[in-house]
């Protein structure tokens, strides 16, 4: 593809989230932001938007939830025709809703993630793994991101849907056509159009044949105030699940892979002290957190001198937060028993992810067996190395010896 | 814990003292005062709520 993008004049007032050099490591040009005098950038880009990047500024966005709706929450606008955040009127409960709704369609879902409900998918995800490495273990070389970091959520997620792994390629292609392609607009609406057939062909095969144990199953015979969930709720959670619970792990696993490919003292410390993980595992997600996500202004108003417009669109940059130095020391180090570590990678208030406690399972898992099995390894090429950005971030290829 | 959302680092940091309810929200598993040796971890746990929803008082 020829890239015909216009050059960025200033981050300033001309950033653009799409430009390559952005998508494979934006910290620089959150880090001139946020030291600039105005810390919230503007551009006329893709129909416009605000990019926040002080870790303050993020939080006090995500907290006024009346004024920053959820009603778009993607980095750039849907294709015409097409309404925000919805297809056909599904849209991804709860994370594209508002209050009052908002509570419930959290509140339906969260049992599915809570602490004790994710450990069942503990030894799952392993097995799995340990397939992954199976087979290319032999090779000495691997690619850490398209051969294993790609293949664990989509697995986790079939599971925990019920659906066949055989799903995986069209899920994960589909996914990327919703998030890390979606300036491609003919094929974002085609991915939206084949997730919602799909699982609307789910939701029929359900109802007819009722499972155990079965999350859509269970999702159908929900009432709520004596009334059985719609059935746009019910797909608009399963949409939910692949876009919000797959690119995104998958670009945690990825980095974390890339990361430690370049840190054997990292691998040694983890590997010396298994108190370590659950600190090194938030500090990782610190470091290479890779989503953000969008909020739509309500009505026209200030925020930190900025003048605002109804309609216009945030970007509620949780990667430019994690490294605020105002917030963390050495903020660009990773330091694996960091002591104060409140960082934002699954976003803070009401819209808090959701799966957080499957996502960091997915991340320790995934990094864990693979330190079992390969103990020592190291990338081929890092310019070789490529990247996804705007609303994900993570490597895309990532190729390792060992 | 009114405003706690579940990010369950209080339990990362400190995990004899907080639980989690059936949907991710955390629990205070221990009545009264915090012992003497689990003070470190609580107030790291304080340090880690990206709610602030926890304050341990004196
Ligand atoms: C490392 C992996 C992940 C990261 C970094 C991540 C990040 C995020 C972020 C930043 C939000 C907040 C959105 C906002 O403020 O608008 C969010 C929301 C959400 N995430 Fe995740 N996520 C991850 C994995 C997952 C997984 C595995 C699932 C479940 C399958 C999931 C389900 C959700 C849900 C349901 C919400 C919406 C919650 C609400 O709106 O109330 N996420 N996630
Ligand atoms: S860290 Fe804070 S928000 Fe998260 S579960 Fe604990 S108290 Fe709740």
């Amino acid at each position: 593809m020829t890239d015909t993008r216009k050059p960025v004049e200033s981050l300033l007032t001309d950033y653009d989230i799409f430009e390559p050099s952005f998508i494979a490591n934006p910290y620089p040009g959150y880090s001139e932001i946020r030291e600039s005098e105005c810390p919230i950038a503007h551009t006329d880009r893709y129909q416009g938007s605000w990019l926040p990047t002080r870790y303050e500024d993020v939080v006090a966005l995500a907290q006024e939830y009346e004024v920053f709706t959820s009603r778009g929450i993607l980095v750039m606008p849907p294709p015409p025709g097409q309404a925000e955040g919805a297809y056909g009127g599904v849209a991804a409960p709860p994370i594209t809703s508002d209050p009052p709704d908002h509570h419930w369609h959290r509140r339906l879902i969260l049992p599915v993630f809570a602490p004790q409900a994710v450990a069942k998918y503990e030894q799952g995800t392993k097995d799995l793994c340990n397939a992954l490495i199976d087979e290319f273990i032999d090779k000495g070389t691997a690619d850490a991101a398209a051969d294993y970091a790609q293949h664990i959520p989509v697995r986790v997620i079939s599971t925990m849907l019920g659906v066949p792994f055989d799903m995986e390629e069209e899920f994960t292609d589909w996914v990327r056509g919703v998030l890390e392609n979606m300036h491609d607009l003919e094929r974002r609406k085609r991915s939206r159009q084949s997730i919602i057939e799909f699982f609307l062909a789910q939701v029929e095969d359900r109802k007819k044949n009722p499972r155990d144990n079965d999350l859509i199953t269970e999702l159908l015979n929900t009432e709520v105030e004596g009334k059985k969930v719609p059935i746009e709720y019910v797909l608009g959670v399963c949409n939910l699940m692949l876009v919000a619970g797959i690119d995104t792990t998958w670009s945690a696993i990825g980095s974390v892979m890339w990361h430690m490919a370049q840190h054997p003292e990292h691998r040694k410390q983890l590997r010396e002290n298994d108190d370590l993980w659950p600190t090194a595992i938030e500090e990782l997600l610190r470091v290479y957190a890779p989503v953000t996500m969008a909020r739509i202004v309500d009505r026209d108003i200030e925020f930190q001198g900025c003048p605002m417009k109804a309609g216009d669109r945030v970007l509620m940059a949780f990667p430019a937060a994690n490294r605020d130095p105002r917030q963390f020391e050495n903020p660009d180090e990773v330091i694996l028993d960091r002591e104060h570590n409140r960082h934002v990678a699954f976003g803070s208030g009401i819209h808090r992810c959701a799966g957080s406690n499957l996502a960091r399972l997915e991340v320790r898992i995934a990094l864990q067996t693979w330190l079992e099995r390969i103990p020592e390894f190291e990338l081929v090429d890092p310019a070789s190395v490529t990247w996804a950005g705007g609303q994900v971030h993570g490597p895309r290829s990532c190729m390792v010896k060992f | 814990m009114g405003s706690c959302h579940g990010h369950q680092m209080c339990a990362i940091a400190a995990p004899e003292v907080f639980g989690s309810d059936e949907l991710g929200n955390a629990t205070v598993l221990i009545a009264g005062d915090i012992p003497a040796e689990l003070e470190g971890k609580a107030r790291r746990a304080e340090a880690n709520c990206p709610e602030r929803a926890i304050i341990i008082s004196e």
